[in-house]
């Protein structure tokens, strides 16, 4: 067990989660525990309302549990400040959004090293070259300055993935990432998160719906009603 | 922070018109702060010049000697004189101290003087007059007299006088007739009008007179020393301080302007205050545009700012990057209204050439610099509430939205 705790990438224990109090408080999460290992492609299945997407915003560290434990890379998460889970957040974990969430503002080039760039706190060359080599990976070689508002659903989601990839973070939390796509849109997107998988050892924990996606990944977690049910 | 400002330029420059409007909105704040201060400088400047510009900025008198005591061996009081409303004492060394005194920065003209009270007659009419004498070629010394006359010269001469033109009037004088003038020494001159002025001042115009230093000296019986030095300052401004040198430096009773001015300078300062608080009440508005428009635009990119959250940026990002826009907003709203402000004020005759009748808008007192300084720190101090606002957005109801 002890050897096992060592190799794993990040590790959650009797998490729960309570939304509003008294008469009011939902129990989301129960007592779930959960142990993803460095390299692994898993599938996190359940039904809406089963707690997928409150795991996935606890694991990305962008909220608290009301209790339990969460470590990762041998870091108490629970125990760190706002701007140290910020700093945490910015340089091991990637997010992939059901709607590619993608800064309307900025070309596909800079909305993939916006990651990089606040880092850095500038656009460094060797930045702008790592997004444009993502990007090219993407097969959005020829859409590099474009502005995000003028790109399709799939290439915008294909962004979202060179945007989570671009500070080689060990875990990739991704939401629905194709919930929104064609089934063509979609099995690019698979195909190239199951290539960096392969290549590069990310972690990806992918929340879906899909049965289809699911088989894709080598792992599929079902959550329900707060906790891992298998 | 390099990173910051780019997000935030590229943020101003995403929404051009509100931008713009927003810039336009600061920009008339200014031009008001800045057309406010050109017009309270300039209208001070207008007002003191015009009730002071023509009077002494300092002016020495000596002092009145004590009234004489006739006291009895057994030092009872026996008699006191009566000390007169009239200052009889005269400046003896005027001629040491006049030299001394045009050495003082700033002063530029020193015209000792002798006055007093006397009578003028012309057939059977007599009117009480106030008799000035000054030195031949410095009749406008002070008194701008060339620049009053109305007939004929200001120039002083031996057996001369230059009256106002209402005492002219009063009396049926015309240029060249002569005049009987009685002095309160009891001394009787008779003089030739070689000039009438008009100030547009009642207590000139109606019962002063010039004569020349000679002149008066005879009619006061006054063989050598003077009754008071006048003195004028290139910045009547510093007559207080420039009064406190000449008495260090000579010892003698030198008195500002101001002390004789409390009520002018009551009134300057009411103006000055009034034009303090319209200039704030200008900033108050600059500030509450700059932060409403931010908030705004906070609550239009919530979900932006989520992502960024999302992605690794702190909440001192968020805060730099919606400080900076207010920085931008101000200083290119500054820089327009400065701009747009000078450009309005240059049309208007300068300081010195203030006329009745128009506005008298100093362009030199735009205050521009201080203009700019005051738009920028207010609107990073509005911009300040809708970057807390920003930086404390949860990324989860964020992203969510």
């Amino acid at each position: 067990m002890s050897g096992q705790t060592d190799m794993a990438l990040l590790q959650v224990t009797d998490l729960v989660k309570t939304y509003g109090t008294g008469e009011a408080a939902t129990r989301v999460l129960r007592g779930l525990s959960l142990t993803l290992e460095a390299g692994e492609m898993a599938a996190l299945l359940g039904p809406s309302g089963s707690g997928k997407s409150t795991l996935l915003t606890i694991l990305g560290t962008l909220m608290q549990p009301t209790s339990g434990t969460f470590t990762m890379l041998g870091q108490d998460l629970l125990a760190s400040t706002d701007a140290e889970l910020t700093a945490f957040r910015n340089l091991h974990i990637g997010f992939v959004f059901q709607f590619h969430n993608l800064l309307p503002d900025f070309t596909a080039l800079e909305n993939v090293i916006f990651p990089t760039a606040v880092k850095e706190g500038r656009e460094t060359a060797a930045a702008r070259a790592r997004g444009r080599d993502l990007l090219t990976r993407m097969g959005l070689a020829n859409r590099i300055d474009f502005p995000s508002t003028n790109l399709s659903g799939g290439q915008k989601q294909r962004v979202a993935v060179a945007r989570a990839l671009m500070n080689r973070p060990e875990l990739v939390l991704a939401d629905e990432p194709t919930g929104n796509l064609d089934r063509g849109s979609a099995a690019q997107v698979m195909d190239l998160i199951g290539q960096i998988n392969r290549e590069e050892r990310t972690t990806f924990l992918i929340s879906t719906h899909d049965e289809k996606i699911a088989g894709l990944c080598g792992r599929q977690i079902v959550v329900g009603d707060g906790v891992v049910t298998g | 922070m390099l990173y910051a400002l780019k997000i935030a330029i590229r943020y101003l420059t995403a929404s051009k018109a509100q931008t713009a409007l927003l810039v336009a909105g600061v920009a008339v704040g200014v031009f008001i702060f800045i057309f406010m201060s050109a017009l309270i400088g300039g209208l001070a400047e207008f007002i003191v010049s015009r009730t002071v510009g023509d009077i002494s900025h300092i002016t020495i008198q000596a002092e009145n000697a004590d009234p004489a005591i006739l006291i009895s061996n057994e030092g009872q009081i026996l008699a006191v004189t009566e000390r007169g409303g009239i200052r009889t004492a005269t400046l003896a060394n005027v001629t040491t101290w006049v030299p001394l005194i045009e050495t003082v920065p700033g002063v530029i003209a020193v015209s000792p003087q002798i006055t007093g009270a006397g009578f003028l007659t012309r057939g059977t009419q007599t009117a009480q007059v106030s008799v000035t004498g000054v030195e031949p070629g410095q009749e406008s010394a002070i008194l701008d007299l060339a620049g009053y006359i109305v007939a004929g010269s200001a120039r002083l001469g031996s057996g001369s006088v230059v009256l106002g033109q209402s005492l002219a009037d009063d009396l049926s004088l015309r240029l060249g007739q002569t005049v009987r003038l009685q002095s309160s020494a009891g001394v009787s001159s008779v003089l030739t009008i070689s000039g009438i002025f008009r100030t547009g001042n009642g207590m000139l115009d109606d019962s002063s007179l010039y004569v020349s230093l000679p002149t008066a000296r005879t009619l006061f019986a006054l063989p050598q020393g003077v009754t008071r030095i006048e003195i004028k300052l290139r910045d009547l401004n510093a007559a207080d301080a420039t009064a406190l040198r000449i008495r260090a430096l000579t010892g003698l009773d030198a008195t500002s302007w101001t002390s004789g001015a409390e009520q002018l300078m009551e009134a300057l300062n009411a103006q000055a205050q009034t034009g303090y608080f319209l200039k704030t009440f200008a900033l108050i508005t600059i500030v509450i545009g700059v932060a409403s428009a931010l908030l705004l635009s906070t609550y239009r990119r919530r979900p932006e700012i989520g992502i960024m959250r999302a992605m690794g940026a702190g909440r001192g990002f968020v805060i730099f990057v919606f400080v900076t826009q207010g920085a931008l907003i101000g200083l290119m709203g500054g820089l327009t209204g400065v701009i747009l402000g000078y450009l309005a004020l240059l049309p208007f005759p300068p300081r010195d050439a203030f006329q009745s009748g128009t506005l008298p808008l100093d362009i030199t007192q735009g205050s521009y610099g201080l203009a700019i300084t005051l738009t920028v720190i207010g609107a990073i101090l509005a911009s300040i509430l809708p970057a807390r606002s920003a930086a404390r957005v949860d990324p989860v109801t964020a992203i969510g939205q």
